[in-house]
């Protein structure tokens, strides 16, 4: 706006110590001195910023996210959160079957495990943007990067589990095949719930908010799939233990998942609304239904057990697939990220 | 596991290894108040760091604002915001155009006339977003290849040549600033000029902003000019004026591009209580080892009973 004239420069402004909005001193309206007099909440330990008593009204920038959402493919991460799970709690049960001398259960889940840890494998290099890069993963270990870990755990797992399962459909090496059952026993609980981190490790709200209740939820989950695929492949007389594992796995993972949710807050409707609430209504009762079905039916029938089984792995994909969608959900919505935070400051505004 | 020290405020740079007495720490201060939405600083970023086009250039219908938000190929965003409410007494220069004569009616829409006591009941809020670089940076502690890296000017870049495409870093940034490019399958965000730091240049933003609203330097210093112009914008009768992302004691740790806000930060599309997720990593370390421990111990129990 200023001018040079022959006369100098006319008219300057302040740059950019301009007090814009203020072209003289503004008069605070009835009500504003309450609000932004003496009266106002400092934060201790915070200098030349006043934070206000939070207004009781959301507001938001045009509705838009705060935080991006996660940029992996559900059929890729939720179903490696479900094959992951399935995967190491099965090399748990082939472990005990092996040792009770069980030996269809020992197949069953040495088989399944191997199995599904390949095709979690495969879904986790897919979805990588740059899946040609995938070993740069094993360049570096980080202990502040679930993810670096995670791939180190099950990079130890994997060939366990595929050692294992190669020896018992082939009948080679026993020894081998029994050393590697127990090495994959000993890694499968940390590939079932590692993953819990994995997704809790993010700003994500619906998962990040759960970090405490949900590595149980995952391990019951993953407990219910693994007793699933063995009460669906071995025979009634070898299952007794799965029928208690299945009761057992359904309460761990119905009891942490209501302890989740009353923790959540507002954050508690993305696992009850829209899609993600079908897929996690569905897990309960096929979880549930599937468990009271094992434990009452499974010693006598050998289709009740089957079809125990199917509930039960079907439970535990819809649980994953369910998580992973109110993650999806709550960091869509804005309110999600700014009201717990902003409970958060009232809380510790009134608290000091 | 230094970068989990949740509320220490540290120097990042040195913390990193790169030795104590290197460059101090630089950062950016943006003083949304003289912000006048030109977005200078957008084309400058995307000329010189040639990023590409964002894909749909598509009106978004809300406001001035047709970027929306900031993305693997935005790397500095100015938000627009129109709200009721008055910012104080304004000189727009209406009444000058009114009063010339050979001013001619365009019938143009235009702002409700100001009331008697000069104050206009509308107000325009404009902010160039940016990367944090955040003192605790969630992406680069999550980051599993390494590919995130502090820089020994404390700040956050990623090495396009080492990331894998895993997408991790993107839900774990409290901000919502690094995003995944489908041309490329690789993550990309500010990197504060890296390239013009390391031979002494001022970050493209910063050098092309016309009011100077972008303000680069070390941000010790940047922190003082802050507090100062907090105090004047109080003293002229401007009582919304905050600082944003200036507290080293905060979620973050501070951040090394923090804000001068005339607004609480959500209008804005910023979180208003940010929190580092790794700070809780040991406790979800912790927790996942209980639940791992307890799914071989149940399990064991179940066949533990009567053998068949
Ligand atoms: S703002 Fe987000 S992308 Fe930038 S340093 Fe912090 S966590 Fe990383």
């Amino acid at each position: 706006m200023s001018d040079v004239t022959r006369q100098g420069v006319q008219d300057q402004r302040p740059g950019r110590d301009a007090t814009v909005g203020s072209a003289g001193r503004r008069t605070p309206r009835p009500g504003e001195g309450e609000r932004w007099g003496e009266g106002r909440k400092r934060r201790r330990g915070r200098r030349g910023e006043a934070l206000m008593v939070p207004p009781a009204e959301f507001t938001s920038y045009y509705g838009r996210p705060v935080i991006k959402k996660p940029v992996w493919q559900e059929r890729d991460i939720a179903g490696y959160l479900f094959l992951g799970g399935l995967a190491g709690a099965s090399s748990v049960v082939a472990a005990g079957a092996q040792l009770t001398g069980r030996s269809s259960l020992a197949r069953t889940s040495k088989t399944g495990a191997a199995v599904a840890i390949g095709a979690s494998l495969v879904a986790l290099v897919h979805d990588l943007g740059r899946p040609q890069r995938f070993l740069n993963m094993l360049r570096v270990v980080k202990v502040t990067s679930p993810m670096s870990i995670g791939t180190w755990i099950v990079s130890a797992y994997a060939p366990m589990a595929w050692v294992a399962a190669s020896s018992e459909l082939t009948g080679r090496l026993p020894t081998v095949g029994r050393l590697a059952t127990g090495a994959a026993a000993m890694a499968g609980p940390a590939v079932a719930s590692y993953t819990a981190v994995l997704v809790a490790d993010t700003a994500v709200p619906a998962w990040h908010e759960g970090h405490r209740e949900l590595p149980f939820v995952f391990v019951g989950s993953a407990t219910c799939a693994a007793a699933g695929l063995g009460l669906l492949g071995a025979p009634v007389r070898e299952t007794a233990p799965l029928r208690r594992a299945a009761v057992l796995g359904a309460a761990v993972e119905t009891v942490a998942d209501e302890l989740m949710k009353r923790r959540l807050g507002i954050v508690r409707e993305t696992y009850e609304s829209g899609s993600a609430g079908q897929l996690m209504k569905a897990s309960q009762v096929l979880t549930v239904g599937g468990a009271a079905v094992a434990a009452l039916l499974g010693r006598r029938s050998r289709v009740a057990a089957g079809a125990a089984g199917l509930a039960l792995l079907a439970g535990s994909a819809c649980t994953r697939f369910g998580i992973f969608r109110a993650g999806i959900a709550s960091a869509e919505d804005p309110r999600y990220t700014v009201e717990p935070q902003r409970a958060r400051l009232a809380a510790s505004a009134t608290g000091r | 596991m230094t970068a989990l020290s949740g509320d220490r405020p540290l120097d990042p740079a040195s913390e990193a290894g790169w030795g104590d007495a290197e460059r101090p720490r630089k950062g950016f201060f943006t003083d949304t108040s003289i912000c006048i939405g030109c977005k200078a600083c957008e084309v400058a970023c995307k000329e010189w760091n040639a990023i590409p086009e964002d894909g749909s250039m598509t009106l978004t219908g809300m406001s001035y604002d047709n970027t929306a938000g900031l993305s693997a190929d935005t790397w500095r965003h100015v938000a627009f915001i129109e709200q009721k409410k008055p910012l104080g007494h304004q000189q727009p220069g209406l009444e000058r155009a009114r009063d010339e004569a050979s001013t001619v009616d365009l019938g143009m829409p235009s702002l409700p006339a100001a009331s008697a006591d000069g104050e206009s009941e509308f107000r325009w809020l404009m902010s160039s977003d940016v990367c944090k670089h955040c003192t605790h940076a969630a992406c680069l502690d999550v980051c599993p290849t390494g590919a995130l890296i502090r820089t020994e000017f404390g700040t956050v870049v990623v090495q396009d040549d080492v990331c894998n495409g895993c997408g991790y870093c993107v839900p774990a940034c409290p901000y919502g600033v690094i995003d995944k490019r489908p041309a490329d399958g690789g993550m990309h965000k500010c990197t504060l000029c890296y390239d013009r730091l390391e031979v002494g240049l001022t970050p493209a933003c910063a050098k092309a902003c016309p009011t100077e609203s972008i303000q680069f330097g070390d941000l010790d210093e940047l922190r003082g000019r802050a507090e100062g112009r907090v105090e004047a914008l109080h003293a002229a009768g401007i009582p919304d004026a905050r600082l944003y992302g200036h507290d080293p004691t905060d979620g973050v740790g501070g951040d090394g591009a923090f804000f001068l806000l005339l607004d609480e930060p959500e209008v804005y599309g910023l979180p208003p209580d940010p929190v580092v997720t790794t700070r809780d990593l040991p406790r979800m370390w912790r927790h996942a080892a209980f639940a791992a421990a307890g799914l071989a111990a149940g399990v064991a129990a179940c066949f533990a009973g009567r053998r068949p």
